[in-house]
């Protein structure tokens, strides 16, 4: 398997203050990786940097052979992310919402129909507003874009938030199929010790930096279904 | 880059559409203005025929501020920059898109503008070619810079109290052009309004090019 996410002692500050202060780590395609941490210990910040949504201020990075320094702007596209935050227009309904994405994106109205029927989006809910629809029935639709892009790494920010058991199965079955296909997925979240692949890793994060980095899956942990 | 453009001011558009914030709130404020202007200056029409060229442009330039705040509101409210600027979109297509989508609404808000002054204020046109002109290039320099400062305010954090700061200053010799050439337009100054013309046309072709150039960096920064 290629490497497809190599840091290497990178330093990245918000404002002031250094969120990540030295993360060495290493990723190859097709990997389920759990990012665990406790709260402002850099978790969102490495996604938004694996992302090539913050800069680095030092050290070295690429991710799917893009310059995290120089060649942040052409891994954009190859990147899907939810954040804590949906990233949805509030004042326009589920379909238009996907519809817009699915124009910047590239992806046809096939697609839509897909995404949206495999996170139970169809039929009411398609003309809802999102401002209008559950935290739950967000990140489904947030989920169903990161489908329409297909992205060749996902990065999660607790991506459970807000799901019911329904849902937190669709999320699972969704990942498991992703990474079937050679998707890399990153995942931080306390919510979780396994998403039900056997050669997952979890990495720890503290105070900016990984910690821990164990070499044997983490066989018999809680599986969120 | 103008298909993405395109796309970004459908989208604007149709939040507008949605959502009518404009219509049903900055459009009664824009008027609401223009008619406590005329109790400010009492019911002297003489006096507001002569004020009215300056009155609109103020006017128009205190509305241009709710709508820039909105359409900043509309990216940062849920995140949704994030997800624009890992779409592919490119900055400059953002920008040109932004600015493109707040240009409407604000022509939208002047005519409207433009009728309760004609009317209220009893003024006689001379010269529509004139006001139109200077009309679709003021609008260009506010909506252009109007769309870049939006977004330099909203990184600072403090939007709702920088924005006037910073935009108000920097659209002043537009202003200044606009309201002479609204002026000729109305009949109410001898000078010459098609040659303030030629300063808002440097005016709105240079912000446009400084937002076009700039706003993908400040966007990274902000």
């Amino acid at each position: 398997m290629s490497t497809v996410i190599n840091l290497d002692q990178s330093i990245v500050f918000l404002g002031q203050f250094p969120a990540l202060t030295g993360v060495t780590m290493s990723i190859d395609q097709g990997e389920i990786v759990l990012i665990k941490g406790p709260n402002g210990a850099g978790k969102s910040t490495l996604l938004h940097l694996c992302a090539g949504l913050l800069p680095m201020r030092s050290g070295t990075g690429t991710v799917l052979n893009f310059d995290l320094q120089r060649q942040r702007m052409e891994l954009r596209p190859h990147i899907g992310l939810l954040g804590h935050r949906t990233g949805l227009y509030p004042d326009l309904t589920v379909k238009e919402n996907m519809k817009f994405w699915a124009s910047a994106y590239g992806s046809n109205d096939n697609e839509i129909d897909k995404a949206m029927a495999f996170f139970g989006l169809s039929g009411r809910l398609e003309s809802v507003r999102s401002q209008n629809l559950s935290e739950g029935q967000r990140r489904r639709t947030a989920f169903a874009l990161l489908l329409i892009k297909r992205p060749s790494i996902w990065l999660l920010d607790e991506p459970y938030a807000g799901l019911d058991d329904n849902g937190r199965e669709l999320v699972n079955s969704c990942i498991l199929q992703a990474v079937e296909a050679g998707t890399t997925v990153l995942i931080a979240s306390h919510q979780i010790n396994n998403i039900g692949k056997s050669d997952q890793r979890t990495l720890q994060v503290k105070g900016g930096r990984i910690t821990i980095e164990p070499e044997e899956p983490s066989k018999g942990d809680d599986h969120v279904s | 880059m103008f298909r993405d453009a395109w796309l970004v001011t459908k989208k604007d558009l149709l939040i507008e559409i949605r959502s009518r914030i404009v219509i049903n709130q900055i459009a009664p404020y824009t008027l609401l203005i223009l008619v406590l202007f005329g109790f400010a200056l009492d019911a002297d029409t003489e006096t507001l025929r002569d004020t009215g060229p300056g009155l609109f442009w103020v006017s128009t330039l205190l509305v241009a501020i709710l709508a820039i705040q909105r359409s900043v509101d509309i990216e940062t409210s849920d995140s949704a920059i994030d997800r624009l600027m890992l779409s592919g979109i490119s900055p400059t297509s953002i920008y040109i898109g932004k600015t493109i989508g707040l240009y409407i609404q604000l022509i939208i808000l002047e005519v409207m503008l433009f009728i309760v002054m004609v009317v209220l204020f009893d003024m006689s046109v001379e010269s529509y070619p004139l006001i139109i002109a200077s009309a679709i290039l003021t609008t260009l320099a506010i909506s252009s810079s109007g769309t870049l400062y939006g977004v330099i305010a909203s990184g600072l954090g403090v939007r709702e109290t920088l924005l006037p700061v910073l935009f108000l200053p920097v659209l002043a010799p537009a202003i200044i052009g606009a309201t002479r050439a609204f002026g000729d337009a109305f009949g109410r100054v001898s000078s010459d309004g098609w040659a303030w013309l030629g300063l808002l046309s440097v005016i709105a072709i240079v912000y446009t090019l400084v937002g076009m150039l700039t706003y993908g960096n400040i966007l990274e920064d902000t």
